[in-house]
């Protein structure tokens, strides 16, 4: 169902909200990985505040869907979106990286309510995903996983071994999710190990792929109910996005992969997010 | 979600072929039949359901039965996630793939989710003696004990073999059972016998040493405490089957008694069985000698599991060399324990 113009300005402003969130928490701690939250926050907001089932009121309820954000070092970005939601208290976001914190760059399923995998370590959350929904069907469960990777972590080998076995067992009750932001801690992905022609490699491994703007929610939106058709292959979503997006000065530069913002830069971050926002 | 079914306490019913069977046909028998009561198991393997034996689980419960074809990395993966569903699986592959190729994932997505999850490593040690070093696996005792969450059992014979796959299915959190090729000797004589996780079960008294085996090393220290015996030297036996979490109290009841340890593991004598014991008697500060046959820190050679078994010290004749030599160290200046601690 194509999503209405006053919907798509929600998520716009949802989005906006949750990477002021992103800059206020590096801030605050001193340091986060703050090019990989800004890329993925829309499919993130997508997937929150539309698609998911979920009670932030019972974070360990049985019939949820599952979310594994395997690019874990997104996790400010998560976690953000997570206490936005009521998951966790907002004020505890400014013990991120603290000594004895729950909330350190990757985020711990133990510790932090709402997150169903602990992931950081590359390659690790689509077997998991994969795991949980072929436990989801095999016990007649109806919930949904998702899992968000990021594209530097398509050289990993461990991503290849669980997208075999995906097609294998015909994995269709799960979604993926590729932020495909072009650029990993070195620089670019495709100068520091290609890893084109991506969706190509994704269909001779049989899957069902597409390739959106993901910073459309229009085009996330679409791209997520086609998935939900799929009734063959797993669905593999190739999100090309922007690493650092909405921060005029971080985006498509391979430095903010990790950084720390001082109160003057800062103040400059939240203003280009302010200053770009659509529906300013 | 399907309903759990109540968790059976024990062994509810008898492994009529057990002494007929190896270690491995014995837990997928095993484990088969726990199919039946917990319909919440799901089996693993990658490409070696037949070798491992685990594949006897398919016959009964095909739809629960996952080959994961060679990609153990993944299989750690994917248990994990099933583990996060509800299920209870148990993914079996050669020790040297569960323990060494996927540590990182059995570490990251097992034991810091603390999912419930059971791995049965097999052709562990040098079990797998023709097949040589990249088969072999000296060192998975040392990293499994480092995984916080992670319960380490290594069965001596098929009974404990199947005891402990019983056990591990019963406790919840992650489990590794250690088993060997499969052509250990039997320890014990039938299923009469009391199997606890973190027990160490007392297979021959004695009171001038002890021995503390595990897995596959404690038929041969069995055996050399018979002949100790005709040489009038007393010799205790402990067949250690849980590396983690370790049996402090018989480690020090042993101390206190024979004040001599040698311990017997097939894996290299750092940071496996030797060292779990050293860790407890050095904590102790009673006073005592130790010394650890295994492998000196080396790569094991190719050979017949027997004749490994004879060259690395962890046979009968190797174990009585141990005996015979910790004998000759002397105490005799320094009785008084009380001062020690």
């Amino acid at each position: 169902m194509p999503m209405k113009p006053a919907e798509k300005r929600k998520l716009e402003d949802i989005a906006l909200r949750i990477r002021e969130s992103i800059i206020d928490t590096t801030l605050a701690c001193g340091g986060s990985h703050l090019g990989g939250a800004l890329s993925q926050t829309d499919i993130l907001v997508a997937l929150y505040y539309k698609y998911l089932k979920i009670d932030p009121k019972k974070p360990d309820w049985a019939d949820r869907d599952r979310f594994i954000l395997s690019k874990g070092h997104g996790g400010v970005g998560h976690a953000a979106i997570l206490a936005d939601l009521g998951f966790v208290d907002p004020k505890e976001l400014k013990k991120f990286n603290k000594t004895g914190s729950p909330f350190g760059m990757h985020l711990d399923c133990l510790k932090v309510r709402g997150v169903d995998a602990s992931t950081g370590s590359l390659g690790h959350g689509l077997g998991i995903g994969i795991g949980m929904a072929i436990g989801a069907r095999l016990t007649g469960q109806k919930w949904r996983t998702y899992v968000v990777m990021g594209d530097g972590e398509q050289n990993a080998g461990p991503v290849w071994e669980a997208a075999q076995s995906a097609a294998h067992y015909k994995v269709t009750n799960m979604t993926s999710f590729i932020d495909r932001n072009k650029l990993c801690i070195d620089g670019e992905v495709e100068k520091i190990m290609g890893i084109e022609p991506l969706a190509d490699k994704y269909a001779a491994f049989g899957w069902r792929t597409v390739e959106i703007d993901g910073h459309d929610f229009e085009q996330i939106g679409e791209a997520i109910e086609q998935s939900f058709a799929e009734k063959d292959k797993p669905f593999m979503i190739i999100a090309n996005t922007c690493k650092g997006k909405g921060v005029d000065f971080m985006e498509d530069k391979a430095q903010w992969h990790y950084a720390g913002l001082d109160d003057e830069t800062a103040k400059k971050a939240l203003a280009s997010l302010r200053k770009g926002h659509k529906n300013a | 979600m399907p309903k759990k079914p109540a968790t059976p306490k024990g062994l509810t019913w008898t492994i009529d072929d057990a002494d007929r069977m190896t270690s491995a046909e014995i837990y997928g028998e095993v484990l088969t039949k726990l199919g039946h009561e917990h319909k919440d198991l799901v089996a693993l393997t990658a490409d070696l359901a037949g070798s491992t034996k685990i594949g006897r689980f398919k016959k009964d419960h095909p739809d629960r039965f996952f080959n994961m074809g060679i990609a153990e990395i993944n299989m750690v993966a994917v248990a994990s996630g099933m583990a996060a569903a509800g299920l209870t699986p148990v993914l079996s592959t050669f020790a040297a793939f569960a323990a060494l190729r996927a540590a990182e994932f059995v570490r990251t997505d097992i034991c810091y989710q603390k999912r419930n999850v059971k791995i049965i490593a097999t052709h562990s040690g040098t079990s797998f003696g023709q097949a040589g070093t990249t088969h072999h696996c000296t060192e998975d005792f040392a990293v499994m004990r480092a995984m916080p969450h992670m319960i380490v059992i290594s069965p001596a014979d098929m009974y404990e073999t199947a005891k402990a796959t019983i056990a591990a299915v019963e406790t919840n959190g992650p489990v590794y059972i250690r088993i060997g090729r499969s052509f250990e000797p039997p320890v014990h004589k039938d299923m009469n016998f009391e199997f606890t996780i973190g027990k160490a079960i007392k297979l021959h008294e004695g009171t001038d040493v002890t021995v503390i085996a595990t897995g596959r090393c404690v038929a041969g220290a069995v055996e050399a405490a018979e002949i100790a015996k005709e040489q009038g030297i007393s010799v205790r036996v402990l067949d250690m089957h849980t590396i983690k979490p370790i049996d402090e109290a018989a480690i020090m009841e042993a101390v206190l008694d024979t004040r001599r340890i040698i311990t017997v593991e097939d894996h290299n004598v750092f940071s496996g069985l030797g060292s779990a014991v050293a860790d407890v008697i050095a904590a102790s500060g009673k006073g005592c000698v130790l010394r650890k046959n295994g492998l000196q820190d080396e790569f094991s050679m190719v050979g017949y599991p027997d004749d490994l078994l004879h060259v690395y010290k962890m046979d009968a004749d190797g174990i009585m060399e141990a005996i015979q030599a910790i004998l000759k160290m002397d105490f005799e200046k320094d009785e008084d324990w009380e001062d020690e601690v």
